[in-house]
């Protein structure tokens, strides 16, 4: 328990200081930090109930992406802002470094394996992503059916 | 400071003004690593907010091409790739201004070409402050090794730096990846033998993590999976060049000190 603690202090500090270095606006980056541990944390429930990276990181992008959009419309601004810094500790980059080192090393069959787990990450985040956007234009859908109700009425 | 009166709309000086300030406004977008799809949500939103009728616009991630009624088609090449979100809020902010009326267009187009001055950054030892806590905090978070995790600040810190000012002073790409990646390697290895640290991979995976071009793959599969076949390899092909760069350097150092 003690550990998820940590961990998700460490995704705040690391969210909020990825949105440093891609600069973002200072008063969208409270709000990067917190969409980054919201992904993080789904990442981790789904972890604990299904097991896998994979699901994982397919729930972790489906939070962002949701929770980046409702950010995006409380302050105005492009979802980019917040999916970007909120994907850090979802996104392969280490396995990505670790391809390379292992081909260079010539480790091949291990690159290999690495290589497998980022294209898999990658096309789990983007799924996620467009999944998420799938369920935002089915809540617009919705909502605009019940106003057009209301009018009637 | 409204032309769009003495601007006959619809006349040719109308459109030219019209398509440079959507190959501006996609040109600042794509350099600064939007999406393809909303690069060209936006030229549509301007189009129709500056209303001129068949727009035409084919959008890849090394160049646009755009015309507007279908004659006077212009070209916009795009070279340089970097992340900076400031730029593409601002874009959004402008055009949203421009959609409810706020500014006219000549001040949009004047917005859009100074956008380089008009965007402030964040000083420059707060993000190093933020290099180091970045690799510090991931390393926790992806290895839980809490004894290095201070030597992996200094170092993430010392190889971002690097990596900046290489940035500065020398314009090929990609070497400034391998040479902040040889530097973190050697000062990781380093650490290791003085027995100031336990695990030179767990230094190492989260210092290269500012360079790391993760998000530069998710983008590059969001991007082949919205149908863009062009954007979406080019973007894979750099993401993978990146980390070969890092990768290799890394291996380097490990040759001649692991």
């Amino acid at each position: 328990m003690l550990s998820i603690f940590i961990k998700i202090i460490g995704v705040y500090i690391a969210t909020l200081c990825f949105g440093i270095l891609i600069n973002v606006q200072p008063r969208s980056l409270n709000l990067c930090a917190v969409v980054g541990v919201l992904g993080y944390l789904s990442y981790v429930v789904n972890n604990m109930i299904f097991g896998g990276y994979i699901s994982g990181s397919f729930a972790g992008a489906i939070a962002i992406g949701v929770f980046g959009m409702i950010a995006a419309r409380y302050k105005k601004t492009p979802v980019i802002v917040f999916s970007i810094p909120g994907l850090v500790p979802l996104v392969p980059g280490g396995q990505a470094y670790q391809v390379m080192k292992n081909i260079a090393l010539g480790n091949t069959s291990l690159a290999l394996s690495y290589l497998n787990q980022v294209m898999m990450i990658a096309g789990a985040i983007a799924l996620g992503f467009l999944f998420a956007e799938l369920i935002i234009q089915v809540y617009n859908r919705i909502e605009k059916y019940i106003k057009l109700k209301k009018l009637e009425q | 400071m409204d032309l769009r009166n003495n601007l006959e709309h619809g006349s040719k000086e109308y459109n030219k003004l019209v398509v440079n300030i959507c190959l501006l406004a996609s040109r600042i977008l794509i350099e600064n690593g939007s999406e393809m799809s909303r690069v060209t949500d936006t030229i549509n939103h301007i189009a129709k907010n500056a209303d001129v009728k068949d727009l035409r616009s084919y959008v890849t991630i090394t160049g646009i091409m755009l015309s507007v009624g279908g004659v006077d088609a212009q070209i916009m090449e795009v070279n340089k790739r970097a992340y900076d979100l400031r730029k593409i809020a601002a874009v959004n902010y402008y055009s949203r201004q421009f959609a409810e009326g706020k500014i006219s267009i000549t001040h949009f187009y004047y917005l859009l070409s100074k956008i380089d001055n008009l965007v402030t950054y964040f000083p420059f030892w707060m993000k190093m402050v933020a290099a180091a806590l970045l690799s510090g905090a991931i390393e926790i978070v992806f290895q839980g090794n809490f004894v290095v995790a201070l030597q992996t600040s200094i170092i993430g810190m010392l190889g971002w730096t690097l990596f900046v000012l290489l940035n500065k002073i020398i314009k090929v790409e990609f070497v400034n990846e391998f040479t902040s990646a040889v530097v973190i390697g050697v000062l990781a290895l380093l650490t290791v033998k003085l027995g100031l640290g336990n695990s030179a991979d767990d230094i190492i995976i989260g210092a290269v993590m500012p360079l790391v071009p993760g998000v530069q793959i998710t983008n590059a599969v969001r991007d082949l999976m919205s149908g863009n076949l062009i954007s979406g390899p080019a973007r894979g092909i750099e993401a993978i060049i990146g980390a070969c760069a890092l990768g290799f350097g890394v291996a380097l150092s490990l040759n001649w000190f692991g």
